[in-house]
């Protein structure tokens, strides 16, 4: 498909600080992609730039085939975006906010209800229609900053940061309507939070110095960067070199090791199988067991995950 | 949606917000019975005091009076987007900064005529009293009209420079008393500088207007230093996209 967000080369200088060095990407139309990278990564301001708060210096950003510089009245008004902290006008009603957002939005008086309506139906705020916008909880003013970005019904929606400050019960709400969001419109959210990027998106960029250092879907990540993958084993039942042998001969696995037999366990050995990355050996191993007639007492596969990816990537050299 | 006239839509969306806020807060009510006070009391004065049914003290006194009202009304309105982070979800609203601009002005405008309307109270008790020149009133409204209207806009950009109200108000402050202040010290000023003081200061303009005399050139005199205020504090907006906030 066509990609609707198109990002080349965009770079955001801060006089002699690049925030944002030479970043290209592509988002397509409907999926959900998470900006991830440590605080000060570049993320917020590579938002900022796709929602025309400020230009780049260098490079360009479309959205929907339309710059956001020459185009940028047009652009902003089908993205709906919710700024880091989701900052609200305390002083007013829920209502009287959306409906404000509304008129900005140059919403028709006889669309307005409607669409105010359905934003708040969308986004759980039902019952907090009525309430100053000083009295709603954290969860809540959250929602509040949702319904606000897809009151206009945008094809786009850029979420910075949306589940910051939030208690667990609230993050997992917030996740939730994201997703629901997220299964209608093109969403980009950043964080900083692993499990929100595996629970929500469909397409992870990691962000660090600025730059986009990797970019695919969570499955993508954890294959690509997956070193050996390591099977540790529990074996009861067998002879030690016949063991290593037999393990030693599965198509696939690249080093075998055979500990000691257990001292009060006779028979029973811990071994671990070491293979590629996109070799899975955990059924040959059973089969093997079940041929031989051995216990396969225990298996566990080490699944390098994307927090140990994340680290690894970002972390800065001598840091 | 609409494709054109969003431009002006979200202007007074935005003006009606911020006329309402107005409303919403103690602070508008503090300052404009602040300032009806002190206004009243110039008339009143002079009514009871001294016995003359007029509105001269009062046009005499409003130049400075405004030079402390119009920074405080229009000190909040760009600051506390600054401050509270709004300003980045506004200004990437479908509204071109011009609108941002504009319709707060306008708003703050709008509170500054309600107060003023209700000081109308004064030539009408004076006319009922004594003789008033309607005229003269007429035009001296036109004047604290203009003359409220370039403060604010030099109030609103002093608030589109900085996060803080009270920052905002010190230097709204600030350049209000200086453009006053340049009328009253221009008797001393060098010889060869008194017309370019008399040209820049308010005093000036307004004391032909407070006469009755409506001299299109005081009018463009006014009307050219609220616009560059109003552009000042658009570019200042701009400004963001250079800058580093």
């Amino acid at each position: 498909m066509e990609a609707f967000v198109e990002a080349e080369n965009l770079t955001r200088t801060y006089g002699a600080v690049r925030a944002v060095d030479r970043v290209s990407f592509q988002i397509r139309k409907g999926e959900v992609v998470g900006l991830l990278g440590p605080n000060g990564a570049g993320k917020t301001t590579t938002m900022k730039m796709l929602t025309c708060f400020m230009p780049p210096t260098e490079g360009r950003v479309r959205v929907a085939g339309l710059d956001v510089v020459e185009h940028s009245l047009e652009v902003r008004r089908r993205l709906g975006y919710l700024p880091e902290n989701v900052p609200l006008y305390d002083e007013m009603g829920v209502w009287e906010y959306l409906d404000f957002m509304a008129r900005v939005r140059g919403i028709e008086a006889s669309e307005r209800g409607r669409a105010i309506r359905r934003a708040v139906a969308r986004c759980g705020l039902g019952a907090m229609i009525g309430k100053p916008v000083s009295a709603l909880s954290k969860g809540y003013r959250q929602r509040l900053g949702l319904a606000q970005a897809v009151i206009h019904d945008p094809d786009l929606v850029i979420l910075d940061e949306p589940t910051t400050g939030l208690d667990p019960n609230q993050i997992v709400e917030i996740r939730q309507l994201i997703r629901q969001i997220g299964s209608e419109k093109t969403v980009l959210l950043s964080t900083h939070i692993l499990q929100e990027v595996e629970a929500v998106c469909d397409r992870v960029l990691i962000i660090n110095d600025g730059r986009i250092i990797a970019d695919g879907t969570p499955a993508q990540l954890h294959s690509e960067f997956q070193g050996a993958q390591e099977l540790s084993l529990l074996i009861g039942g067998a002879a030690h070199d016949d063991l290593s042998a037999a393990l030693g001969g599965i198509a696939g696995a690249e080093r075998v090791q055979v500990g000691e037999p257990d001292a009060r366990n006779s028979g029973v050995f811990a071994a671990s199988v070491t293979s590629g990355k996109d070799t899975d050996l955990r059924e040959a191993i059973f089969r093997l067991c079940v041929q031989r007639g051995w216990v396969l007492l225990e298996m566990h596969r080490r699944v390098v995950s994307l927090e140990d990816i994340f680290r690894k990537l970002t972390v800065r050299e001598g840091a | 949606m609409s494709g054109k006239g969003v431009g002006m839509t979200g202007a007074y969306a935005i003006f009606r917000r911020e006329f309402a806020a107005y409303f919403g807060q103690p602070v508008a009510y503090v300052v404009i019975t602040a300032y009806l006070l002190i206004c009243g009391w110039f008339f009143a004065s002079t009514l009871f005091l001294e016995g003359q049914a007029t509105v001269r003290t009062y046009f005499e006194a409003a130049p400075l009076l405004l030079v402390f009202f119009a920074p405080a009304i229009a000190m909040r309105l760009l600051a506390d987007e600054w401050r509270s982070g709004t300003m980045e979800l506004l200004i990437t609203l479908p509204v071109r900064d011009m609108d941002v601009v504009l319709g707060k002005y306008l708003a703050a405008l709008a509170v500054f005529m309600v107060a003023q309307g209700v000081t109308l109270l004064y030539p009408l008790t004076a006319g009922l009293l004594g003789n008033v020149d309607g005229g003269q009133v007429v035009s001296a409204y036109i004047g604290m009209l203009l003359l409220g209207g370039t403060y604010l806009a030099v109030g609103l950009w002093a608030s589109a420079v900085t996060a803080s109200q009270v920052v905002a108000f010190i230097l709204g402050f600030f350049v209000c008393f200086v453009l006053f202040l340049l009328g009253k010290v221009v008797a001393l000023a060098p010889a060869p500088l008194v017309p370019l003081a008399e040209a820049i200061a308010v005093d000036t303009h307004f004391a032909n207007l407070a006469r009755g005399v409506v001299d299109s050139r005081d009018v463009l005199y006014f009307l050219s230093l609220i616009a560059l205020c109003l552009l000042g504090a658009v570019s200042t907006l701009e400004g963001r996209k250079w800058g580093s906030r």
